[in-house]
Protein backbone atom coordinates (compact mmCIF):
# COMPACT_ATOMS: atom_id res chain seq x y z
CA UNK A 1 0.00 0.00 0.00
CA UNK A 2 2.78 2.35 0.98
CA UNK A 3 4.53 1.68 -2.33
CA UNK A 4 1.40 2.49 -4.33
CA UNK A 5 0.97 5.70 -2.39
CA UNK A 6 4.57 6.70 -3.09
CA UNK A 7 4.07 5.92 -6.75
CA UNK A 8 0.85 7.94 -7.08
CA UNK A 9 2.24 10.76 -5.01
CA UNK A 10 5.31 11.04 -7.24
CA UNK A 11 3.40 10.65 -10.48
CA UNK A 12 0.41 12.88 -9.92
CA UNK A 13 0.19 14.74 -6.66
CA UNK A 14 3.78 15.95 -6.59
CA UNK A 15 4.20 15.83 -10.35
CA UNK A 16 7.66 17.16 -11.05
CA UNK A 17 6.76 19.32 -14.01
CA UNK A 18 3.35 20.64 -13.13
CA UNK A 19 3.58 20.92 -9.36
CA UNK A 20 7.27 21.27 -8.51
CA UNK A 21 8.15 23.05 -11.77
CA UNK A 22 11.25 20.98 -12.35
CA UNK A 23 12.30 19.90 -15.82
CA UNK A 24 10.43 22.63 -17.70
CA UNK A 25 13.02 22.73 -20.50
CA UNK A 26 12.29 19.33 -22.09
CA UNK A 27 8.63 19.82 -21.16
CA UNK A 28 8.46 22.77 -23.55
CA UNK A 29 11.13 21.49 -25.93
CA UNK A 30 9.95 17.97 -26.72
CA UNK A 31 6.19 18.38 -26.41
CA UNK A 32 5.54 19.34 -30.02
CA UNK A 33 4.74 15.85 -31.23
CA UNK A 34 3.02 13.09 -29.34
CA UNK A 35 5.37 10.40 -30.64
CA UNK A 36 8.60 12.00 -29.56
CA UNK A 37 6.98 13.09 -26.28
CA UNK A 38 6.22 9.46 -25.45
CA UNK A 39 9.74 8.30 -26.26
CA UNK A 40 11.29 11.19 -24.37
CA UNK A 41 9.09 10.34 -21.42
CA UNK A 42 10.16 6.71 -21.59
CA UNK A 43 13.83 7.60 -21.81
CA UNK A 44 13.48 9.96 -18.85
CA UNK A 45 11.53 7.36 -16.86
CA UNK A 46 14.26 4.83 -17.46
CA UNK A 47 16.95 7.27 -16.40
CA UNK A 48 14.94 8.26 -13.33
CA UNK A 49 14.36 4.69 -12.19
CA UNK A 50 17.97 3.66 -12.61
CA UNK A 51 19.16 6.88 -11.02
CA UNK A 52 16.88 6.38 -8.05
CA UNK A 53 18.30 2.92 -7.42
CA UNK A 54 21.92 3.93 -7.94
CA UNK A 55 21.58 7.15 -5.99
CA UNK A 56 20.09 5.29 -3.05
CA UNK A 57 22.89 2.71 -3.05
CA UNK A 58 25.50 5.39 -3.47
CA UNK A 59 24.06 7.49 -0.69
CA UNK A 60 23.57 4.66 1.75
CA UNK A 61 26.81 2.75 1.33
CA UNK A 62 29.29 5.35 0.22
CA UNK A 63 28.19 8.82 1.16
CA UNK A 64 26.55 8.13 4.51
CA UNK A 65 28.83 5.23 5.31
CA UNK A 66 31.93 7.37 4.87
CA UNK A 67 30.33 10.60 6.17
CA UNK A 68 30.70 12.28 2.80
CA UNK A 69 27.17 13.75 2.51
CA UNK A 70 28.62 16.98 1.15
CA UNK A 71 29.44 15.11 -2.06
CA UNK A 72 25.78 14.33 -2.75
CA UNK A 73 25.21 16.69 -5.64
CA UNK A 74 28.49 15.94 -7.39
CA UNK A 75 28.18 12.19 -7.12
CA UNK A 76 24.51 12.18 -8.15
CA UNK A 77 25.32 14.22 -11.23
CA UNK A 78 28.04 11.73 -12.04
CA UNK A 79 25.52 8.90 -11.83
CA UNK A 80 22.92 10.74 -13.89
CA UNK A 81 25.39 11.71 -16.60
CA UNK A 82 26.63 8.13 -16.93
CA UNK A 83 23.14 6.67 -17.10
CA UNK A 84 22.11 9.24 -19.71
CA UNK A 85 25.18 8.40 -21.73
CA UNK A 86 24.23 4.73 -21.66
CA UNK A 87 20.65 5.49 -22.65
CA UNK A 88 21.86 7.67 -25.49
CA UNK A 89 24.11 4.93 -26.84
CA UNK A 90 21.30 2.43 -26.50
CA UNK A 91 18.76 4.57 -28.34
CA UNK A 92 21.26 5.38 -31.06
CA UNK A 93 21.87 1.70 -31.54
CA UNK A 94 18.24 0.66 -31.44
CA UNK A 95 16.48 3.47 -33.27
CA UNK A 96 18.33 6.08 -35.30
CA UNK A 97 15.12 8.00 -36.21
CA UNK A 98 14.16 8.27 -32.56
CA UNK A 99 17.70 9.43 -31.77
CA UNK A 100 17.35 12.19 -34.33
CA UNK A 101 13.84 13.12 -33.20
CA UNK A 102 14.96 13.59 -29.60
CA UNK A 103 18.03 15.45 -30.79
CA UNK A 104 19.79 17.63 -28.31
CA UNK A 105 17.20 16.93 -25.61
CA UNK A 106 18.46 13.41 -25.16
CA UNK A 107 21.92 14.36 -23.82
CA UNK A 108 20.19 17.23 -22.06
CA UNK A 109 18.42 14.75 -19.79
CA UNK A 110 21.70 15.02 -17.89
CA UNK A 111 20.92 18.58 -16.96
CA UNK A 112 17.23 17.92 -16.41
CA UNK A 113 16.75 19.26 -12.90
CA UNK A 114 13.86 16.86 -12.30
CA UNK A 115 16.33 13.98 -12.17
CA UNK A 116 18.77 15.64 -9.80
CA UNK A 117 15.73 16.75 -7.82
CA UNK A 118 14.59 13.13 -7.65
CA UNK A 119 17.94 11.96 -6.29
CA UNK A 120 18.06 14.71 -3.67
CA UNK A 121 14.40 14.22 -2.68
CA UNK A 122 14.71 10.52 -2.08
CA UNK A 123 17.58 11.12 0.30
CA UNK A 124 15.62 13.86 2.01
CA UNK A 125 12.53 11.67 2.37
CA UNK A 126 14.61 8.77 3.72
CA UNK A 127 13.03 6.09 1.55
CA UNK A 128 14.32 2.54 1.59
CA UNK A 129 15.65 0.86 -1.56
CA UNK A 130 12.35 -0.49 -2.91
CA UNK A 131 10.55 2.74 -2.07
CA UNK A 132 13.23 4.69 -3.88
CA UNK A 133 12.77 2.66 -7.04
CA UNK A 134 9.02 3.17 -6.92
CA UNK A 135 9.56 6.84 -6.25
CA UNK A 136 11.87 7.14 -9.27
CA UNK A 137 9.56 5.16 -11.52
CA UNK A 138 6.54 7.18 -10.36
CA UNK A 139 8.36 10.43 -11.01
CA UNK A 140 9.22 9.25 -14.49
CA UNK A 141 5.64 8.25 -15.17
CA UNK A 142 4.50 11.65 -13.91
CA UNK A 143 6.97 13.38 -16.20
CA UNK A 144 5.79 11.28 -19.13
CA UNK A 145 2.18 12.04 -18.26
CA UNK A 146 2.83 15.78 -18.23
CA UNK A 147 4.71 15.55 -21.53
CA UNK A 148 1.96 13.51 -23.20
CA UNK A 149 -0.83 15.79 -22.01
CA UNK A 150 1.11 18.80 -23.21
CA UNK A 151 1.95 17.23 -26.57
CA UNK A 152 -1.70 16.31 -27.11
CA UNK A 153 -2.82 19.85 -26.40
CA UNK A 154 -0.09 21.35 -28.55
CA UNK A 155 -1.01 19.19 -31.50
CA UNK A 156 -4.54 20.56 -31.21
CA UNK A 157 -3.17 24.08 -30.75
CA UNK A 158 -1.58 23.85 -34.19
CA UNK A 159 -5.10 23.98 -35.59
CA UNK A 160 -6.38 26.67 -33.26
CA UNK A 161 -6.62 30.31 -34.14
CA UNK A 162 -4.03 31.63 -31.72
CA UNK A 163 -3.50 35.42 -31.70
CA UNK A 164 -0.27 36.30 -33.51
CA UNK A 165 1.78 37.49 -30.48
CA UNK A 166 0.88 34.35 -28.51
CA UNK A 167 1.96 31.83 -31.13
CA UNK A 168 4.65 29.34 -30.14
CA UNK A 169 6.22 29.53 -26.70
CA UNK A 170 3.81 32.05 -25.07
CA UNK A 171 0.66 30.01 -25.63
CA UNK A 172 2.53 26.90 -24.54
CA UNK A 173 3.47 28.52 -21.26
CA UNK A 174 -0.10 29.68 -20.73
CA UNK A 175 -1.39 26.16 -21.38
CA UNK A 176 1.26 24.81 -19.01
CA UNK A 177 0.07 27.15 -16.28
CA UNK A 178 -3.55 26.01 -16.78
CA UNK A 179 -2.37 22.41 -16.49
CA UNK A 180 -0.45 23.27 -13.33
CA UNK A 181 -3.62 24.81 -11.90
CA UNK A 182 -5.53 21.64 -12.71
CA UNK A 183 -2.89 19.49 -11.03
CA UNK A 184 -3.07 21.67 -7.94
CA UNK A 185 -6.50 20.12 -7.45
CA UNK A 186 -4.79 16.86 -6.46
CA UNK A 187 -2.84 18.43 -3.63
CA UNK A 188 -3.67 17.17 -0.19
CA UNK A 189 -5.19 13.89 -1.33
CA UNK A 190 -2.45 11.86 0.28
CA UNK B 1 37.21 18.38 7.36
CA UNK B 2 40.07 16.13 8.31
CA UNK B 3 42.54 14.25 6.17
CA UNK B 4 40.65 10.92 6.30
CA UNK B 5 37.45 12.36 4.87
CA UNK B 6 39.57 14.13 2.27
CA UNK B 7 41.11 10.81 1.32
CA UNK B 8 37.74 9.04 1.40
CA UNK B 9 36.08 11.58 -0.83
CA UNK B 10 38.96 11.40 -3.25
CA UNK B 11 38.85 7.63 -3.34
CA UNK B 12 35.09 7.26 -3.48
CA UNK B 13 34.59 9.83 -6.23
CA UNK B 14 37.49 8.43 -8.15
CA UNK B 15 36.08 4.93 -7.72
CA UNK B 16 32.61 5.95 -8.87
CA UNK B 17 34.01 7.78 -11.86
CA UNK B 18 36.22 4.85 -12.77
CA UNK B 19 33.33 2.41 -12.43
CA UNK B 20 31.07 4.42 -14.71
CA UNK B 21 33.76 5.18 -17.24
CA UNK B 22 34.51 1.46 -17.51
CA UNK B 23 30.80 0.76 -17.88
CA UNK B 24 30.46 3.35 -20.62
CA UNK B 25 33.58 2.16 -22.37
CA UNK B 26 32.16 -1.34 -22.35
CA UNK B 27 28.79 -0.14 -23.61
CA UNK B 28 30.50 1.90 -26.29
CA UNK B 29 32.15 -1.27 -27.54
CA UNK B 30 28.94 -3.28 -27.40
CA UNK B 31 26.57 -0.65 -28.71
CA UNK B 32 28.86 0.80 -31.32
CA UNK B 33 27.03 2.17 -34.33
CA UNK B 34 28.76 2.30 -37.68
CA UNK B 35 28.83 5.92 -38.69
CA UNK B 36 29.97 7.59 -41.82
CA UNK B 37 33.71 7.98 -41.16
CA UNK B 38 33.55 11.34 -42.91
CA UNK B 39 31.55 12.78 -40.03
CA UNK B 40 34.30 12.56 -37.44
CA UNK B 41 36.92 13.66 -39.98
CA UNK B 42 34.88 16.73 -40.87
CA UNK B 43 34.11 17.45 -37.23
CA UNK B 44 37.84 17.60 -36.54
CA UNK B 45 38.29 20.30 -39.17
CA UNK B 46 35.43 22.44 -37.93
CA UNK B 47 36.25 25.18 -35.43
CA UNK B 48 34.49 23.38 -32.59
CA UNK B 49 33.12 26.64 -31.29
CA UNK B 50 29.53 25.31 -31.33
CA UNK B 51 28.37 28.84 -32.07
CA UNK B 52 25.25 27.71 -33.92
CA UNK B 53 25.59 30.21 -36.76
CA UNK B 54 25.22 27.40 -39.31
CA UNK B 55 21.73 26.70 -37.98
CA UNK B 56 22.64 23.40 -36.33
CA UNK B 57 22.93 22.71 -32.63
CA UNK B 58 26.69 22.29 -32.74
CA UNK B 59 29.70 21.54 -34.87
CA UNK B 60 29.03 17.80 -34.70
CA UNK B 61 25.51 18.15 -36.03
CA UNK B 62 26.83 20.46 -38.74
CA UNK B 63 29.45 17.85 -39.65
CA UNK B 64 26.69 15.26 -40.01
CA UNK B 65 24.72 17.61 -42.21
CA UNK B 66 27.81 18.29 -44.33
CA UNK B 67 28.57 14.61 -44.73
CA UNK B 68 24.95 14.01 -45.67
CA UNK B 69 25.07 16.81 -48.22
CA UNK B 70 22.33 18.70 -46.39
CA UNK B 71 24.39 21.80 -45.75
CA UNK B 72 27.36 23.65 -47.15
CA UNK B 73 30.59 24.64 -45.50
CA UNK B 74 29.94 28.24 -46.54
CA UNK B 75 27.23 28.27 -43.87
CA UNK B 76 29.99 28.25 -41.26
CA UNK B 77 31.20 31.82 -40.80
CA UNK B 78 34.06 30.89 -38.47
CA UNK B 79 35.77 28.19 -40.51
CA UNK B 80 39.18 29.17 -41.91
CA UNK B 81 39.97 28.81 -45.64
CA UNK B 82 42.49 26.02 -44.99
CA UNK B 83 39.92 24.04 -42.99
CA UNK B 84 37.44 24.52 -45.81
CA UNK B 85 39.92 23.06 -48.27
CA UNK B 86 40.52 20.14 -45.94
CA UNK B 87 36.79 19.45 -45.66
CA UNK B 88 36.39 19.74 -49.40
CA UNK B 89 39.17 17.18 -49.77
CA UNK B 90 37.40 14.83 -47.35
CA UNK B 91 34.18 15.21 -49.25
CA UNK B 92 36.01 14.77 -52.54
CA UNK B 93 34.83 17.99 -54.13
CA UNK B 94 36.67 21.02 -55.43
CA UNK B 95 36.73 24.04 -53.25
CA UNK B 96 35.32 27.14 -54.76
CA UNK B 97 35.89 30.23 -52.74
CA UNK B 98 33.29 32.64 -53.93
CA UNK B 99 34.21 36.20 -54.60
CA UNK B 100 33.39 38.48 -51.72
CA UNK B 101 30.21 40.44 -52.18
CA UNK B 102 29.47 43.85 -50.79
CA UNK B 103 26.33 45.89 -50.52
CA UNK B 104 25.87 48.74 -52.99
CA UNK B 105 23.33 51.49 -52.44
CA UNK B 106 21.68 52.22 -55.77
CA UNK B 107 20.64 55.75 -55.01
CA UNK B 108 22.37 59.09 -54.82
CA UNK B 109 19.28 61.02 -53.86
CA UNK B 110 20.42 62.57 -50.61
CA UNK B 111 18.59 65.52 -49.10
CA UNK B 112 20.83 67.85 -51.14
CA UNK B 113 19.65 66.64 -54.53
CA UNK B 114 16.32 64.90 -54.03
CA UNK B 115 13.11 66.84 -54.28
CA UNK B 116 11.18 66.91 -51.05
CA UNK B 117 7.48 66.31 -51.51
CA UNK B 118 6.27 66.51 -47.92
CA UNK B 119 7.39 66.53 -44.33
CA UNK B 120 7.36 63.14 -42.63
CA UNK B 121 6.86 63.17 -38.88
CA UNK B 122 5.95 59.53 -38.32
CA UNK B 123 7.95 56.62 -36.95
CA UNK B 124 11.61 56.98 -37.90
CA UNK B 125 11.75 53.87 -40.01
CA UNK B 126 11.86 53.40 -43.76
CA UNK B 127 9.51 50.45 -43.43
CA UNK B 128 6.89 52.53 -41.63
CA UNK B 129 7.31 55.52 -43.92
CA UNK B 130 7.00 53.33 -46.97
CA UNK B 131 3.67 52.01 -45.70
CA UNK B 132 2.18 55.45 -45.17
CA UNK B 133 3.31 57.71 -47.94
CA UNK B 134 6.79 56.73 -48.98
CA UNK B 135 8.54 59.26 -46.78
CA UNK B 136 9.68 62.76 -47.61
CA UNK B 137 11.40 62.33 -50.93
CA UNK B 138 9.48 62.63 -54.13
CA UNK B 139 11.24 59.74 -55.88
CA UNK B 140 9.19 56.60 -55.49
CA UNK B 141 12.13 54.34 -56.39
CA UNK B 142 14.94 55.72 -54.28
CA UNK B 143 16.21 55.75 -50.74
CA UNK B 144 13.76 56.93 -48.07
CA UNK B 145 16.62 58.00 -45.84
CA UNK B 146 15.44 56.88 -42.40
CA UNK B 147 18.20 54.34 -41.88
CA UNK B 148 16.61 50.90 -41.59
CA UNK B 149 19.70 49.52 -43.31
CA UNK B 150 21.99 51.13 -40.73
CA UNK B 151 19.93 49.69 -37.89
CA UNK B 152 20.14 46.08 -39.12
CA UNK B 153 23.86 46.11 -39.95
CA UNK B 154 25.67 43.91 -37.46
CA UNK B 155 29.09 44.92 -38.67
CA UNK B 156 28.97 48.71 -38.45
CA UNK B 157 29.53 48.79 -42.20
CA UNK B 158 26.79 51.14 -43.32
CA UNK B 159 26.25 54.72 -42.16
CA UNK B 160 24.07 57.68 -43.03
CA UNK B 161 25.97 60.62 -44.48
CA UNK B 162 25.07 64.26 -43.85
CA UNK B 163 22.40 64.09 -46.54
CA UNK B 164 20.67 61.09 -45.00
CA UNK B 165 21.95 58.71 -47.61
CA UNK B 166 23.44 55.38 -46.57
CA UNK B 167 27.11 54.84 -47.38
CA UNK B 168 28.60 51.35 -47.34
CA UNK B 169 32.06 50.79 -45.93
CA UNK B 170 33.25 48.30 -48.54
CA UNK B 171 36.08 47.11 -46.32
CA UNK B 172 33.80 46.24 -43.42
CA UNK B 173 30.84 44.88 -45.38
CA UNK B 174 30.52 41.11 -45.09
CA UNK B 175 27.81 40.75 -47.70
CA UNK B 176 25.39 39.24 -45.19
CA UNK B 177 22.46 40.86 -46.97
CA UNK B 178 20.69 42.17 -43.87
CA UNK B 179 20.42 45.64 -45.35
CA UNK B 180 19.20 44.23 -48.66
CA UNK B 181 16.21 42.66 -46.96
CA UNK B 182 15.67 45.63 -44.66
CA UNK B 183 15.33 48.17 -47.45
CA UNK B 184 11.64 48.45 -48.36
CA UNK B 185 12.51 50.02 -51.70
CA UNK B 186 15.04 47.38 -52.76
CA UNK B 187 17.66 50.07 -53.28
CA UNK B 188 20.52 48.01 -51.87
CA UNK B 189 22.00 45.10 -53.84
CA UNK B 190 24.89 42.74 -53.27
CA UNK B 191 27.61 42.95 -55.91
CA UNK B 192 30.95 41.17 -56.24
CA UNK B 193 33.80 43.30 -54.98
CA UNK B 194 35.28 43.42 -58.50
CA UNK B 195 32.33 45.46 -59.77
CA UNK B 196 33.22 49.11 -59.67
CA UNK B 197 31.19 50.93 -62.29
CA UNK B 198 27.59 51.48 -61.30
CA UNK B 199 24.57 53.45 -62.39
CA UNK B 200 23.45 54.46 -58.94
CA UNK B 201 19.79 54.96 -59.62
CA UNK B 202 16.66 52.84 -59.62
CA UNK B 203 14.27 55.37 -61.11
CA UNK B 204 12.36 54.02 -64.09
CA UNK B 205 10.24 57.12 -64.64
CA UNK B 206 10.55 58.79 -68.00
CA UNK B 207 13.31 61.39 -68.11
CA UNK B 208 11.01 64.35 -67.69
CA UNK B 209 9.64 63.09 -64.38
CA UNK B 210 12.92 61.59 -63.20
CA UNK B 211 14.59 64.99 -63.57
CA UNK B 212 11.99 66.68 -61.41
CA UNK B 213 12.29 64.24 -58.50
CA UNK B 214 16.07 64.08 -58.24
CA UNK B 215 19.09 65.88 -59.67
CA UNK B 216 21.08 62.65 -59.76
CA UNK B 217 18.45 60.41 -61.36
CA UNK B 218 19.15 58.38 -64.45
CA UNK B 219 16.86 59.87 -67.00
CA UNK B 220 17.35 57.20 -69.60
CA UNK B 221 18.78 59.78 -72.00
CA UNK B 222 20.81 57.16 -73.91
CA UNK B 223 23.96 59.33 -73.90
CA UNK B 224 25.98 56.63 -72.19
CA UNK B 225 24.76 53.94 -74.53
CA UNK B 226 25.69 56.03 -77.52
CA UNK B 227 29.08 57.03 -76.11
CA UNK B 228 30.17 53.40 -75.80
CA UNK B 229 28.37 52.22 -78.92
CA UNK B 230 26.10 49.99 -76.88
CA UNK B 231 29.09 48.04 -75.51
CA UNK B 232 28.67 48.07 -71.77
CA UNK B 233 25.65 50.24 -71.19
CA UNK B 234 22.11 49.50 -72.12
CA UNK B 235 19.07 51.56 -71.29
CA UNK B 236 16.19 49.36 -70.23
CA UNK B 237 12.92 50.91 -69.02
CA UNK B 238 14.43 54.38 -68.81
CA UNK B 239 17.29 53.15 -66.69
CA UNK B 240 20.86 52.50 -67.78
CA UNK B 241 22.23 49.07 -66.89
CA UNK B 242 25.96 48.32 -66.72
CA UNK B 243 27.47 45.22 -68.25
CA UNK B 244 29.88 44.46 -65.42
CA UNK B 245 31.92 41.99 -67.44
CA UNK B 246 33.35 44.87 -69.46
CA UNK B 247 34.29 47.14 -66.57
CA UNK B 248 36.23 45.08 -64.08
CA UNK B 249 39.80 45.91 -65.05
CA UNK B 250 40.11 49.59 -65.90
CA UNK B 251 38.72 51.92 -63.33
CA UNK B 252 38.03 54.74 -65.73
CA UNK B 253 34.58 56.06 -66.23
CA UNK B 254 33.52 54.76 -69.63
CA UNK B 255 31.82 58.03 -70.27
CA UNK B 256 31.92 61.45 -68.72
CA UNK B 257 28.82 62.32 -70.58
CA UNK B 258 26.19 61.40 -68.01
CA UNK B 259 24.35 64.70 -67.50
CA UNK B 260 23.12 63.79 -64.01
CA UNK B 261 26.33 62.09 -62.83
CA UNK B 262 24.40 58.91 -62.15
CA UNK B 263 27.30 56.76 -63.36
CA UNK B 264 29.85 56.37 -60.58
CA UNK B 265 32.98 54.42 -59.73
CA UNK B 266 32.87 52.81 -56.31
CA UNK B 267 35.87 51.44 -54.45
CA UNK B 268 39.28 50.78 -55.98
CA UNK B 269 41.10 47.97 -57.73
CA UNK B 270 43.13 46.88 -54.73
CA UNK B 271 40.23 45.86 -52.51
CA UNK B 272 39.61 42.21 -51.98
Amino acid sequence: MNLILIFISAAIINNYVLVSFLGICPFIGVSKKLGSAVSMGMATTFVMTITAALAWLLNKYILVGLHLEFLQIVSFILVIASVVQLVEMFIKKVSQPLYEALGIFLPLITTNCAILGLALFLVMKQYNFIESIFFGFGSGVGFTLALIIMAGIREELELADVPEPFKGAPITLIVASCLALAFMGFSGII
Amino acid sequence: MNSTSFLYSLLSMGGIALFFSLLIALANKKLHVEEDPKISLIAECLPGANCGNCGYAGCNNFAEALAGGKSQISNCPVCSPSAREEIARIMGVDVKIGERKVAVVFCQGGDNVATKKAEYRGVKSCFAANLVSGGERACSYGCIGLGDCVAVCLFDAIHMDENNLPVVDRAKCTGCGNCVTACPRGVIELHPISHHVFVLCKNRDVGRIARTVCKRACTGCLLCEKAVNGQGFKVIDNLAVVDHALYTKELVLPTEKCPTKAIVILGNKDEQ
